[in-house]
């Protein structure tokens, strides 16, 4: 489901005197449907490079990057946009989202963006909501004020209210105690059994052992001149 | 591929652009208003347009809003040329399928009037005539923008800055209009009543599936309304793509000066 073909990456500093900075050559991997991939190597290795790129918030230089078949190098916009609208799947280390909107919404609009009926996706996003042990007393509230590990767990809910055919996870049990992480790798395990392509992040070691099947190391695509 | 990705694929290849302009450009005397702009604006997609004061964006959207006359270029809007249309028929569109969304509210409502009779006008503009169907849908419109309902005879005059914009949005809105144009609707509002106006119109623009252009210098703001974003320098387009990865990874040398000027919170 995720194919990565020779790509490269380079940043252009306009405003540092035009400085070039390649940070990935020649990378090269696979996700396959029902796999989980685990990306692993030293920090600044470029393992969130590589996961920005296949989401498309960063351009390849040089390459190919195919998930579910479109080709994201060149893409335009609107073809990224409906690619993650359906079919691929995010959970980033940061929520951004609009002030004020409370926290049921937010996991549930992933849902309405795709024409779920309202009280389906508030249902769904409910149920994933008390999975993760977020408090119900806190789902009318806006998770701007809430704590990392509860920010993380909104993140996860609206990173799993959708079933994605393709996931890319960014170190989704950082913050999380015993008891929750263990209900992340569960909806880990349940989207790879569902068939789901997952590329992922985790410092975790042992919930790393849990649900990945390979581990790929970015360092090997670190360009020489940057090593 | 499954069924329901087929089925979107299906649907893309379908669809034309609501709005395509190419090469607008408006000079005023010897100085550049906006030059060779053009881009596709799709069904159900927010566009933003950031660049500082003077960039030429405030131009190019009323240029593409059929307020001022560009010098040159095309608009189409759902595959009809604007600039080739009678006048009249470009009132009639911006009457209806078009909304316009200004700044400063005053420049939007109609002061002496009541919140009511606000709505209503532009309902009436497009034929609308019993009084009864008039009000309630005033009414519907007013609760839709979180206004109270008792607020209906007031005169806008006597609201506050945030309310007059979301009674403007209302306004704007009645009509079913299925393209909006956005001149820093949230400027000069409180950061709190930002936010509220912010996640009003992501809901608007996701249940009604209307297409938008916003213009705007505030680039939190482009990255939780729009799509795609449109970067302009000296009345130019400098860069162009999907809101976050303009914002993430600017390209052009003017991008990341602005993205890197963003104060930090």
């Amino acid at each position: 489901m995720i194919h990565i073909e020779n790509l490269s990456k380079s940043f252009v500093l306009h405003n540092q005197g035009g400085a070039v900075i390649p940070v990935m050559a020649g990378a090269h991997l696979t996700v396959a449907a029902g796999e989980c991939v685990g990306l692993v190597g030293r920090s600044g290795a470029g393992k969130s490079t590589l996961m920005r790129m296949i989401h498309g918030n960063y351009l390849a230089a040089s390459g190919s990057i195919r998930v579910a078949g479109v080709e994201l190098a060149g893409a335009a916009p609107r073809e990224i946009l409906a690619l993650r609208r359906a079919t691929l799947g995010h959970v980033s280390q940061f929520l951004r989202v609009v002030p004020r909107v409370p926290t049921l919404e937010v996991v549930a609009e992933p849902l309405l963006r795709l024409g779920v009926p309202t009280d389906r996706a508030r249902d769904r996003a409910a149920a994933l909501l008390a999975r993760l042990n977020v408090p119900r007393r806190l789902w009318t509230l806006s998770p701007t004020t809430f704590s990392g590990g509860e920010q993380q767990r909104v993140n996860i809910a609206r990173g799993f209210v959708h079933d994605y055919p393709v996931m890319l996870l960014d170190e989704p049990t950082a913050s999380l105690d015993a008891a929750n992480r263990e209900v992340v790798l569960a909806l880990i395990g349940e989207a790879k059994a569902r068939g789901a392509a997952i590329l992922g992040i985790f410092h975790d070691e042992a919930a790393r052992a849990r649900v990945c099947d390979r581990l790929v190391d970015a360092a090997a695509f670190v360009p020489e001149q940057a090593a | 591929m499954q069924a329901a990705e087929m089925d979107i694929c299906a649907k893309m290849k379908a669809e034309v652009p609501l709005l395509s302009a190419s090469g607008v450009t408006r000079r005023y005397g010897a100085r550049i208003g906006c030059a060779d702009v053009g881009f596709d604006l799709w069904p159900g997609e927010v566009l933003g347009i950031v660049g500082e004061s003077g960039s030429g964006k405030s131009t190019l959207l009323s240029c593409l809003a059929g307020q001022q006359r560009p010098d040159a270029g095309r608009i189409l809007y759902d595959g009809a040329d604007v600039l080739a249309m009678p006048e009249a028929a470009r009132r009639r569109l911006a009457r209806s399928d078009w909304a316009y969304v200004h700044q400063n509210p005053r420049d939007g409502l109609r002061m002496g009037i009541s919140a009511g009779g606000n709505v209503g006008e532009r309902l009436m503009g497009v034929g609308a005539r019993r009084y009864g169907t008039i009000r309630d849908s005033a009414i519907d419109w007013l609760g839709r923008v979180e206004i109270a309902a008792e607020r209906i005879d007031d005169r806008p005059s006597g609201f506050s800055g945030g309310m007059q914009q979301r009674l403007q949005i209302a306004r704007n809105l009645v009509t079913g209009p299925r393209l909006v144009f956005m001149d820093e609707p949230t400027g000069g509002l409180d950061v709190s009543v930002q936010a509220r106006l912010l996640d009003l119109l992501r809901g608007l623009v996701r249940d009604l599936g209307l297409s938008a252009v916003i213009v705007t210098h505030d680039l939190a703001v482009v990255r939780l309304l729009a799509d795609r974003l449109m970067v302009m320098k000296s009345g130019r387009v400098v860069e162009t793509g999907l809101t976050d990865q303009v914002l993430d990874d600017p390209q052009h040398a003017y991008t990341q000066l602005l993205v890197s000027s963003v104060l930090q919170v």
